[in-house]
């Protein structure tokens, strides 16, 4: 077989490559198509074309100077900002009970966090309301805080317990026999080595809040306490007849960068292996 | 200094009791072995006298002062783990001394002079930046040694620190254990093992415990020559003592007699017994000849230098006079 032309093998190449662009270009052409929607003006919009054939600036122009756009990124950003730290400060004290202390009912409680997830967001939506307006925080940030912190929390109780239950009971014990108390096992000894479950668990809660539309449009009545979604979907052109898009792929795009952005900082957070060295193996 | 005493310590997870009373004395600067076969409850008494585990009933004390509700780091305790339980995220410097941080009023010169004396202790000093991972087994385990010293404690607990490593490294790290123990005189260890040799090589006194309760407390030579039972018998010594029991043992008036392969003599005939030799194992220094007799298990002769005995040979043998144990139906020794 020396020297001879392996066809099956550059087939098999092949094909692996034109799936690899099939998955690609399937699932990152739309952003590259709101990417340039947003950079066209007037009728340019209307005409289908699939490479940057016009610039400008308008649409961005456009979004952040009218309205209460800026207003509303700010909002999203607190929220979001907030869901996460408030849900992860829960979830590592809840999970280190969960998955260390011993006491009665603890599967029972596991499963129902669980169970709390599984019901459909429309179904609490007239409880939660009745709920944020006895509480006084209805058409504030703290409304949305509230409820996205309660639909964030049992997925990321879920993965912190599970997490947590796989770090290596020996070095628990060895805190606690140089007198660390609870609070210290679990902010210097077990947060440096649960940093990859923790950025995954921030950054998905983190999209969760920033993505989420029902909540936010149920719970504010006013432009300058909505978040980011509502106000792209509730953004007008000149007529009630008028869509503007290209004012609304502009805003997506802004909605987009953060996220980007996010990723890109704490993704060499997620490094795995952290744990290797501190007991056999 | 520490003298501890247990008194009718008993421990139970749920419905199952696994201490089922101890009474024991460790004295002061003693070097303590707990030692059984697995499941006997060693490890989880020594994790009592560490406060890992609540004692469910029965008295704790150190120097007479029960410490049952004391929190492990109250208690003057430090411990090595089988698994090392090193902070992986931590510089061998900052393992060692975390412990010493969460001691308040500890200042920075006093914390970095100790870990750097137990690091020069332990040969390790040069490996004080590095992280856990980038270190071989023995040398976590000696960091996790140095972690332990750098507590000054008053009693230093291990819980099989050297099973995860291998043989060349187990028996240096057993010495460097046994001369740790010489310099910290005045320090009480108590050392978990189910290796009769580390027991007996390390041990100024072994217990050896059974199904939750101790079977016999002894120096390791009062343990190898007067066993309590037969269980202490068995499991003290290699090769095995040889158990001979039934119509055998009747000329000795016992149920069972005990011989250690090294106390059996092959005489040229007229033995007290023969059995055909199944096997033969040469080390060099000595050699083992197994002989198959009607016994359980096949008996060991232990003999000096190498042996030219075959398969199928038909030897007869002799106890040692001075050397047989006698053991009754229940398993207790006739003396």
């Amino acid at each position: 077989m020396v020297g001879t032309f392996d066809l099956w093998k550059v087939t098999k190449t092949t094909l692996f490559y034109l799936l690899v662009i099939f998955i690609v270009v399937e699932s990152v052409f739309p952003f590259y198509y709101a990417i340039l929607t947003s950079f066209k003006t007037g009728t340019d919009l209307f005409r289908v074309s699939y490479w940057p054939d016009s610039f400008s600036w308008g649409n961005y122009a456009a979004v952040l100077n009218t309205g209460s756009f800026p207003r509303n990124l700010l909002n999203s950003v607190f929220i979001s900002a907030t869901t996460v730290l408030l849900a992860l400060f829960l979830a590592i004290t809840a999970s280190f009970a969960l998955s260390r202390v011993r006491f009665r009912g603890r599967g029972l409680l596991l499963m129902t966090i669980l169970a709390v997830s599984m019901f459909p967001q429309i179904a609490v939506l007239a409880g939660l309301f009745e709920v944020i307006r006895s509480l006084g925080i209805y058409n504030t940030p703290w409304a949305l805080i509230f409820s996205y912190t309660i639909f964030t929390l049992p997925f990321t109780v879920w993965v912190l317990t599970t997490f947590m239950r796989d770090l290596p009971i020996e070095i628990e014990e060895a805190a606690i026999v140089d007198g660390a108390s609870p609070w210290v096992i679990i902010t210097r000894v077990f947060m440096p080595l649960m940093w990859p479950a923790l950025v995954t668990t921030g950054l998905l809660a983190f999209i969760g809040a920033w993505n989420e539309f029902l909540f936010a449009l149920t719970f504010t009545s006013s432009n300058d306490t909505r978040t980011v979604p509502v106000a792209i979907a509730l953004l007008s052109g000149g007529s009630s007849h008028e869509i503007p898009w290209g004012a609304i792929m502009a805003a997506s795009v802004i909605v987009t960068i953060p996220l980007v952005v996010l990723v890109l900082i704490f993704q060499r957070k997620i490094v795995s292996g952290l744990t290797a060295g501190g007991v056999k193996g | 200094m520490a003298n501890i005493q247990l008194r009718n310590v008993r421990k139970a997870f749920g419905a199952v009791e696994v201490i089922k009373g101890i009474d024991l004395n460790i004295r002061s600067g003693e070097f303590m072995v707990f030692v059984g076969p697995s499941g006997c409850g060693k490890s989880t008494l020594l994790r009592l006298v560490a406060g890992l585990e609540d004692i469910t009933s029965g008295e704790l004390a150190f120097d007479g002062k029960v410490v049952n509700g004391l929190a492990p780091s109250k208690r003057g305790i430090a411990m090595v783990f089988q698994s090392y339980a090193l902070y992986p995220h931590m510089t061998v410097f900052d393992n060692m001394a975390f412990g010493l941080t969460l001691e308040k009023g500890t200042d920075k010169d006093e914390i970095r002079k100790r870990v750097e004396n137990a690091a020069e202790l332990l040969q390790i000093t040069p490996y004080l930046a590095r992280l856990p991972k980038q270190l071989s087994g023995g040398q976590r385990q000696r960091v996790a040694i140095g972690r332990a010293i750098v507590r000054d404690p008053k009693v230093f607990l291990f819980d099989e620190p050297l099973s995860n490593l291998d043989a060349a490294l187990r028996v240096a790290t057993r010495i460097e254990i046994a001369k740790l123990h010489e310099s910290m005189h005045n320090v009480t260890m108590i050392y978990v093992t189910h290796d009769q040799v580390e027991a007996m090589t390390l041990a100024d006194r072994i217990c050896v415990l059974r199904d939750g309760l101790v079977e016999q407390v002894g120096t390791p030579m009062e343990l190898y020559e007067t066993p309590d039972s037969l269980f202490v018998a068995g499991f003290i010594g290699s090769p095995k003592m040889n158990f001979i029991a039934g119509d055998k043992a009747k000329p000795f008036g016992a149920h069972t007699v005990g011989v250690r392969g090294e106390h059996l003599v092959i005489k040229p005939s007229d033995g007290t017994w023969s059995g055909t030799v199944i096997h033969t194992e040469n080390l060099g220094a000595d050699s083992y000849v197994y002989l198959e007799m009607g016994t359980e298990e096949p008996v060991v002769v232990r003999l000096d230098g190498v042996n030219n005995y075959k398969s199928g040979d038909v030897v007869h043998i002799s106890p040692m006079d001075d050397k047989i144990h006698r053991f009754d139906a229940a398993g207790k020794p006739i003396r």
